[in-house]
């Protein structure tokens, strides 16, 4: 039996057989410990940030000067680093399905209908407090061909840098209730409840607009650059978010 | 002091072309940008040996002079482990801030074939704890069916001091190899060939970063 290996005890393992994908592509090799030089003290965040501009509302982005269809919503959250201290003009790239399931892609087959006005993807950069701001539309779940009758719960896809390069995240926000979630081996390959709920948004009435849009808040820790032991799943109750 | 727990990752997932991709990303090199022009080349594989054709190859490295674009080296010094990282160890206390028409930075999806390439500059050697590091750039690939990135460091096979690179020391002698970007073609802007083996005989090494 291959140990399937992984970075954090929070994190999903490499291979995860459930995720049928995983089985030829996890590395099946013992991952190597690297000391912290500057290649792995630095990363490209803070340039990339400096270089990149907002499009944060993907209703809108389309080019075709029409809004986008379905449940208009606005996601923000802080970002900090897992010392708590905020992620400032940091980068953050999306991307989606619409509102029936569909990503504007050449390889989705999905036979959702393809809206003309949701290209599906944006960025924005968090403020000198960490706090990014995206106005969308609630992606629809959709099939897959991972297992019979596999469907994705309703997400969408976040990438962000941070100061260093064991900050780089790509993950996937998820929505509050979805039935799916229970049944999906990506959200499920996150081997704890804690950490598995931290990829699921709560629903923020403040943020909620009267008469335009509701409201999501989602926060997101990244890793910092010290190679610091983390505490135990066990303990995760007392981690203050 | 409390640690907040990190969010964990997830995979890229087959659609994040839109998303994730740009036009020029791999393009690292302005005509500004001081440095010796190379391109870096290479498959993404998995352990079929088939091309992984949507995987997202991420590239960041030194400038010429083996400085990145990061606060971290603009102050001069920082902390590394319980060393002291002195950024200009052995070198001209003089030299400037990393050249400001180079980013570091380059992103590449794979093609049908799995293939990626970008064009940037050969990177200069990069201070670690006990003098320079060979020249290397540091490697990350995001897939569907990838949970996690996963992190490697790609090395010069005629690069200066690669054989004693403190960092490739510590990696199992006959998995080296792996890290090794091998020369090819005779043109004048040197190519480079890094192949990334996600699996199988021929495995990259992958960090636990």
């Amino acid at each position: 039996m291959t140990p399937a290996y992984t970075v954090h005890a929070d994190f999903p393992p490499y291979l995860y057989d459930a995720y049928r994908a995983t089985v030829r592509r996890a590395p099946k090799e013992p991952l190597v410990d690297v000391p912290r030089t500057l290649s792995e003290l630095t990363g490209p965040g803070p340039a990339v940030s400096a270089a990149s501009d907002e499009d944060a509302d993907l209703t809108t982005n389309s080019g075709t000067g029409a809004p986008a269809a379905g449940e208009r919503i606005i996601v923000t959250g802080r970002v900090v680093d897992d010392d708590g201290n905020p992620v400032s003009n940091g980068l953050i790239e999306v991307w989606q399905a619409n509102a029936a399931g569909r990503y504007r892609h050449r390889h989705d087959q999905h036979h959702a209908p393809v809206d003309v006005n949701f290209i599906g993807f944006g960025r924005c950069l968090t403020d000198r407090h960490g706090i990014y701001r995206l106005t969308t539309i609630k992606p629809g779940a959709y099939p897959w061909q991972n297992h019979e009758n596999a469907w994705r719960p309703a997400h969408i896809h976040f990438s962000l840098f941070g100061a260093a390069l064991p900050s780089r995240l790509v993950t996937q926000m998820y929505f509050p209730g979805d039935p799916l979630m229970d049944l999906d081996p990506i959200f499920n390959s996150v081997p704890t409840a804690g950490a598995r709920d931290r990829l699921i948004a709560k629903y923020a009435h403040d943020v909620t607009q009267p008469n335009w849009a509701l409201g999501y808040r989602w926060d997101i820790v990244l890793r910092g650059s010290e190679a610091t032991p983390f505490e135990s799943p066990e303990h995760e109750h007392a981690v203050r978010r | 002091m409390t640690r907040y727990a990190p969010t964990p990752p997830q995979t890229v997932g087959p659609f994040f072309h839109g998303g994730l991709l740009r036009d020029g990303m791999n393009i690292m090199v302005s005509p500004r940008s001081a440095g010796e022009r190379m391109r870096i080349e290479g498959q993404v594989l998995d352990g079929d040996g088939v091309p992984v054709t949507d995987a997202v190859v991420e590239l960041w490295q030194a400038d010429a002079r083996g400085r990145y674009m990061h606060p971290l080296a603009a102050e001069g010094s920082a902390r590394g482990g319980t060393a002291r990282v002195r950024l200009s160890a052995g070198s001209d206390e003089s030299v400037p801030a990393a050249d400001g028409t180079f980013t570091g930075f380059g992103r590449c999806g794979t093609d049908d074939d799995g293939r990626y390439w970008f064009e940037t500059i050969r990177p200069g050697a990069v201070p670690g704890p006990t003098g320079n590091q060979a020249p290397h750039v540091n490697v990350a690939v995001f897939a569907r069916g990838l949970l996690h990135h996963l992190s490697t460091r790609l090395y010069f096979e005629d690069g200066a001091g690669t054989e004693d690179d403190p960092v490739l020391q510590r990696v199992p002698q006959e998995r080296r190899g792996t890290m090794i970007a091998h020369r090819t073609g005779s043109g004048s802007t040197p190519t480079y060939r890094f192949d990334i083996v996600l699996q199988g005989p021929n495995e990259t090494v992958f960090f636990n970063l």
